[in-house]
C-alpha cells in the first residue's frame, strides 16, 4: 500500500480543480494549433487529426493499462527495499479502472490530471516529427507513452513513488517536485521527440549536401500566435490544479501560481523578443511564440514554489535559451525538430526543474531536483530510444518517399486542409 | 556510437542513486558531487549520442 500523506480534500477545493481541469484541454489545443502552424501547409489536416488521434489512443491506452501502473497516493503498488529504504517503483491497481466510481473525490481527480497529461506528453513528439511521421507512428509513440512510460513516471513522481519520497527517505526537501507535470508531461514528451525525430531522421531537403540547413518556415503565424493564447488558460489551469493536487496548496496561494505562470511567459516572450531582435535585426514570430511556451513549461515546474520576481527570471533565462538553443540543434547539431519541442519542452522542462530547486525554501531541494533530471536523462531518454528503435521496426516511423514529396495530407488522407488554395512547387525537391 | 552514448547514459544514473544510498544525509557534499557527478556521466553519453547522430546526418545529406 502506497502511503497517502494527502490532506481530506473539501468540497470546494474539489470543484474548484474540477473547473480547472475541464479547462487544461485548452492548453492540449493550443499545442495542437502551434503544431500544425509550424509544419507545413500541404501536412495541415494530417497534423492536426494527428493531435485528436493520439488524444484518443492516450486516453483509451491509459485506462486499459497506464492507470493500473501509475497508480494512486493510499493505492495498491510495488516496492523494492534497498539499504533499508523502500523505493515504490510501480503501481498494481485494478485494470480497466476498476473502482474508479467508488475511489476518493481526490483519487478520481488525480486520475483525471494524469489522462490530460499524457495526451499532452504524447503530443510534443508528434510536433516535432510534423511532415515525414506517418500518422501509425504517432499512434503507436502515443501508446507507448500511455502504456508503460508515463505512468511509471508518474508513479514515481505524483503517486507516492521513490522521486517524490526523496525527502523522507534521504532528507532532500521536500522530495522531487513537480507541481504541474515539467517532468512528466514536458521533459518526458521532449526527450520522445528528441527519440523519434532521431529515428525518423530529417525533412527531405532539409540538410542539403555540402550547404547549409534549408529554411523550412511554418505555413501559419495566425495558428501559432493564436495557439500559445490558448495555450495559456490551459497552462493556467494545469498549474493550479498541479498546486491543489500534488502540493495541497492552500487557496489563498492559488493567485500567485497563477500570476507566476503569467509572468514566467511574459518575461520569456520578452527575453527571446530582444535575443532574435538583436540577432536578425527584427523579432522573429515563430521563435518567439516558442519563447512564450518555454516560459509556459518552466513555470510548470515552479510556479506553485517561488516568488513573482523568481519567475520572471526564470522566464527570461528560458527566453534566452530559446533561439539560441533551436539554432544550435538545427545548424551544429543537424536535428530538424519543426515545432522546437526538443528546446521548448525538453529544455525548458529542465530549467524550470533546476529552477523550482535554486529558489524553493528548503535545504537539499536542488539536489532531490537533480536526481530527478537524472532519472529522466539517464533512465527515460535511453529507453524510450530502445522502445522506439524496436516500435520503428513493425510500424516504420517514416513516410515513403513520394508521401514526402506530395504531402501528408494527400497521401495519409487522400485530402488537403486548404484544398481551394494553390500549391506551390517546393524548391527543396528540385 | 549513439547506442554506445545512450548506454553510457544509465551509468549516470545509477551513480546519482548510489550517492544517495551510500552517503548519509549529513555528507550533503559528498551526495551533491556524487549526483553532479553522475549528471556529468549523463552529459558525455547524451554528447556522444549526438556526435553519433551528426555523423550519420554527414553520411545522409542529400
Amino acid at each position: 500500500m502506497i502511503p497517502n500523506p494527502a490532506p481530506v480534500m473539501t468540497d470546494a477545493t474539489f470543484a474548484l480543480t474540477l473547473v480547472l481541469l475541464l479547462l487544461a484541454p485548452l492548453a492540449i489545443a493550443g499545442m495542437a494549433l502551434v503544431n500544425t502552424g509550424l509544419g507545413r501547409s500541404r501536412s495541415a489536416a494530417q497534423a492536426l487529426l494527428g493531435n485528436l488521434a493520439i488524444v484518443a489512443v492516450t486516453a483509451i491506452v491509459f485506462a486499459v493499462l497506464g492507470a493500473t501502473l501509475a497508480g494512486t497516493l493510499g493505492g495498491l503498488g510495488a516496492v523494492l527495499h534497498v539499504a533499508g529504504r523502500s523505493f515504490g517503483w510501480v503501481g498494481t491497481g485494478p485494470l480497466l479502472l476498476g473502482g474508479f466510481a467508488s475511489a476518493s473525490g481526490q483519487s478520481q481527480l488525480a486520475l483525471l490530471f494524469e489522462f490530460l497529461a499524457v495526451a499532452m506528453a504524447a503530443i510534443i513528439p508528434w510536433g516535432s516529427g510534423a511532415d515525414r511521421l506517418r500518422l501509425a507512428a504517432g499512434c503507436a509513440i502515443a501508446a507507448l507513452l500511455a502504456g508503460v512510460v508515463f505512468p511509471l513516471l508518474t508513479h514515481w513522481v505524483w503517486a507516492g513513488g521513490w522521486l517524490s519520497q526523496l525527502g523522507v527517505n534521504f532528507s532532500l526537501g521536500s522530495g522531487f517536485l513537480d507541481p504541474a507535470g515539467a517532468a512528466t508531461i514536458h521533459v518526458l514528451g521532449g526527450l520522445a521527440a528528441l527519440a523519434a525525430v532521431w529515428i525518423a531522421g530529417p525533412r527531405k531537403g532539409k540538410f542539403p549536401q555540402g550547404g547549409f540547413a534549408t529554411a523550412m518556415p511554418g505555413h501559419s503565424a495566425v495558428y501559432i500566435l493564436f495557439g500559445c493564447l490558448v495555450a495559456l488558460v490551459g497552462w493556467l489551469a494545469f498549474n493550479v490544479a498541479g498546486a491543489l493536487l500534488w502540493m495541497h496548496a492552500p487557496l489563498a496561494a492559488l493567485p500567485v501560481t497563477a500570476v507566476n505562470t503569467l509572468l514566467s511567459a511574459s518575461g520569456a516572450l520578452a527575453a527571446t523578443f530582444a535575443v532574435t531582435r538583436i540577432r536578425f535585426g527584427k523579432p522573429d514570430a515563430s521563435l518567439c511564440a516558442n519563447g512564450w511556451l518555454t516560459g509556459l513549461v518552466a513555470s510548470s515546474a515552479c510556479a506553485a514554489i517561488v516568488t513573482p520576481a523568481a519567475a520572471i527570471v526564470i522566464g527570461v533565462v528560458a527566453g534566452i535559451i530559446t533561439p539560441l538553443l533551436v539554432e544550435v540543434l538545427e545548424l551544429a547539431v543537424s536535428i530538424d525538430d519543426p515545432s522546437g519541442a526538443i528546446t521548448v519542452h525538453a529544455a525548458g522542462g529542465l530549467w524550470g526543474l533546476i529552477a523550482a530547486g535554486i529558489f524553493a525554501p528548503q535545504a537539499g531541494q536542488l539536489v532531490a531536483q537533480l536526481v530527478g533530471i537524472a532519472t529522466l536523462l539517464g533512465l527515460m531518454l535511453p529507453v524510450l530510444y530502445l522502445l522506439f528503435w524496436l516500435v520503428n521496426r513493425v510500424v516504420p516511423f517514416r513516410v515513403e518517399p513520394d508521401g514526402e514529396r506530395l504531402g501528408m495530407d494527400l497521401h495519409e488522407l487522400g485530402g488537403g486542409a486548404y484544398p481551394e488554395f494553390v500549391i506551390h512547387r517546393d524548391d527543396s525537391y528540385r | 556510437m549513439k547506442f554506445a552514448g545512450l548506454l553510457v547514459m544509465p551509468a549516470g544514473f545509477f551513480l546519482s542513486i548510489a550517492a544517495l544510498v551510500l552517503f548519509p544525509a549529513s555528507n550533503t557534499a559528498a551526495r551533491t558531487a556524487f549526483v553532479l557527478c553522475g549528471l556529468a556521466v549523463e552529459a558525455l553519453g547524451l554528447v556522444v549520442a549526438v556526435r553519433g547522430h551528426m555523423e550519420e546526418q554527414g553520411k545522409n545529406r542529400q
